[in-house]
């Protein structure tokens, strides 16, 4: 296994609660690594400790180390934007940004100074849509405001954003539960489609969805990881007796 | 009938009630100005600045009343615009977490509500401390000054209505703060912003204790920045004082140009915050 990113230690606290309790965690490079657990198991702070998400938030810290590429991206003098270009992020609703579908697009490519504008431009919001697998449903209507959207396109819309930074990860925070099936299944399509060229971090309390495309999974509970392994050994044999208690659906 | 019928339809009552005397109060006074002001109103009243002996019912018109509150209200809610929208942007995103902001925002409702001859008297004392006369600048600085609270307010309370994830999601893809605050907040407040700026400039156009002593009151034209300008609520204040009746009905026409400035500005600004807000997400 070639890790991505290595979780050493993680500890993290909202005020005096703890939400996560040591972790570590190697997660593998190209792979869908699914994290699942009941709900209040800490699946979303940690999904936001990759990014450093955290700090957005009232009154957290936090102990240990997360390395992306071998690099702790909590070191001092680390640039917060440049961690956050290398994660793309599915949030569990999509938000679209108040401007147009190609300008969602654009936005991260301008802020980065990737490409600004003319042909380029339009040739990598092109790219991107068609990555997203929504470039037909828009091609027609590309200055139209992203809210004229359906959920289940605009979440398509996220994916095409958050792909055009050319990130190396990308974080899905539950992507699918705002949507229906068949707009789960497009986005879920995708997904596997496009592990072949990024690192994938799903939450997921879905348990059929984390069966239908995990590599690797993450059982955790009550702030803890209890079990971490190739999918098919933790859904066939699971070493723990709580991982088992949960895939029987008793949580 | 049940208990809860009846509450429905005391309520109910309240409502229309309230309706009906809000409308009602826009509607007497609508008919109060143009019952009154609009036989005196002619084309020489909006062409012609004032000739001489026009306080006693000769020849003459307010457009210089009329062009230097144009001049008045627009520069202040410019200059006001330059200091409310970095203010607003800097309560709603950077200062997010910083305890200071609520103290901010206490002083610029306790300044929105301070009233406006205070600002004006309060110009006064700074302009007679500088050496300064009368003038158009001054009237510009002490509206702006009134101006500021009420704008950043407005702005502040839709920064406040605006969902976190927008801001994640930008966060999310790297961009900075300020990115972030100009690129899409901005975006995601233009029709609040329009609405803010509208407030603002009905506040100050229509102001005539704070303009009094700063900028003054002249029959002339406004040429200078430094010279005093006419406005229209003094050009009503000074006309309703004569004792001549025909003088006093041109204070209700010249209330009535104010009041179709104003309505023109408000609905003007609704339909540009219509078309802004396409992009808005909701």
């Amino acid at each position: 296994m070639d890790p991505h990113v290595q979780v050493r230690q993680l500890n993290v606290y909202y005020g005096k609660n703890q939400a996560l309790k040591d972790i570590n965690l190697e997660i593998p490079k190209r792979q869908i690594t699914v994290i699942m657990g009941p709900s209040g198991c800490g699946k979303t702070t940690f999904l936001k400790s990759l990014n450093r998400f955290l700090e957005l938030t009232d009154d957290t810290r936090h102990t240990g180390e997360v390395l992306i590429d071998g690099e702790d991206i909590y070191a001092s003098g680390m640039d917060v934007t440049e961690i956050r270009k290398k994660a793309g992020l599915l949030a569990q609703h999509p938000y679209p940004l108040p401007m147009s579908i190609y300008d969602n697009v654009a936005y991260g490519l301008r802020i980065h100074g990737m490409a600004s504008r003319g042909r380029k431009l339009d040739e990598k919001v092109k790219h991107y849509l068609m990555e997203a697998g929504l470039w037909e449903e828009v091609k027609d209507r590309l200055h139209a405001p992203a809210t004229g959207l359906s959920i289940g396109q605009q979440q398509r819309l996220c994916l095409a954003r958050g792909l055009a930074i050319e990130p190396e990860l990308l974080l899905g925070d539950e992507p699918t539960s705002a949507l229906d099936p068949i707009s789960a299944q497009h986005i879920e399509e995708r997904l596997m489609a496009l592990k072949q060229e990024y690192t994938i971090v799903l939450v997921t309390h879905i348990l059929r969805q984390a069966r239908r495309l995990a590599d690797y999974v993450v059982f955790m509970y009550l702030g803890e990881v209890v079990e971490f392994g190739p999918a098919h050994e933790v859904f066939e044999h699971p070493q723990q007796e709580r991982t088992r208690a949960y895939l029987a659906g008793q949580f | 009938m049940k208990k809860s019928h009846i509450e429905e339809s005391i309520f109910k009552a309240l409502m229309y009630f309230s309706l009906v005397l809000v409308a009602g109060s826009l509607g007497f006074i609508m008919l109060t100005v143009l019952i009154k002001g609009l036989p005196a109103l002619n084309l020489a009243m909006l062409t012609q600045t004032p000739k001489g002996g026009f306080y006693l019912g000769k020849e003459g018109g307010i457009l210089n009343a009329i062009v230097g509150s144009l001049y008045l209200a627009t520069g202040a809610t410019l200059l006001a615009l330059v200091f409310s929208l970095p203010l607003a942007l800097f309560l709603g995103t950077y200062a997010r977490r910083w305890r200071w902001a609520d103290y901010v925002r206490l002083s610029l409702d306790v300044l929105w509500g301070v009233p406006s001859i205070v600002y004006g008297a309060f110009g006064f004392t700074i302009m007679l401390a500088l050496g300064m006369r009368a003038s158009l600048l001054g009237g510009i600085i002490v509206l702006a000054l009134l101006e500021i609270p009420i704008m950043t307010r407005a702005m502040d309370e839709v920064i406040r209505m605006m969902p976190f994830e927008i801001e994640g999601a930008s966060f999310a893809l790297g961009s900075t703060r300020l990115e972030t605050a100009i690129k899409v907040v901005t975006r995601q407040m233009l029709p609040g912003i329009v609405t803010a700026i509208l407030l603002a400039f009905g506040r100050a156009i229509g102001d005539a204790a704070s303009v009094l002593f700063v900028a003054g009151y002249t029959d002339r034209m406004p040429t200078s920045l430094f010279r005093p300008v006419a406005s229209l609520p003094l050009a009503v204040f000074f006309q309703l004082g004569t004792p001549f009746p025909e003088v006093q009905r041109r204070a209700y026409a010249a209330a009535l140009v104010l009041t179709v400035i104003i309505l023109a500005v408000s609905l003007g600004s609704r339909w540009i915050s219509g078309r802004l807000g396409k992009y808005t997400i909701k």
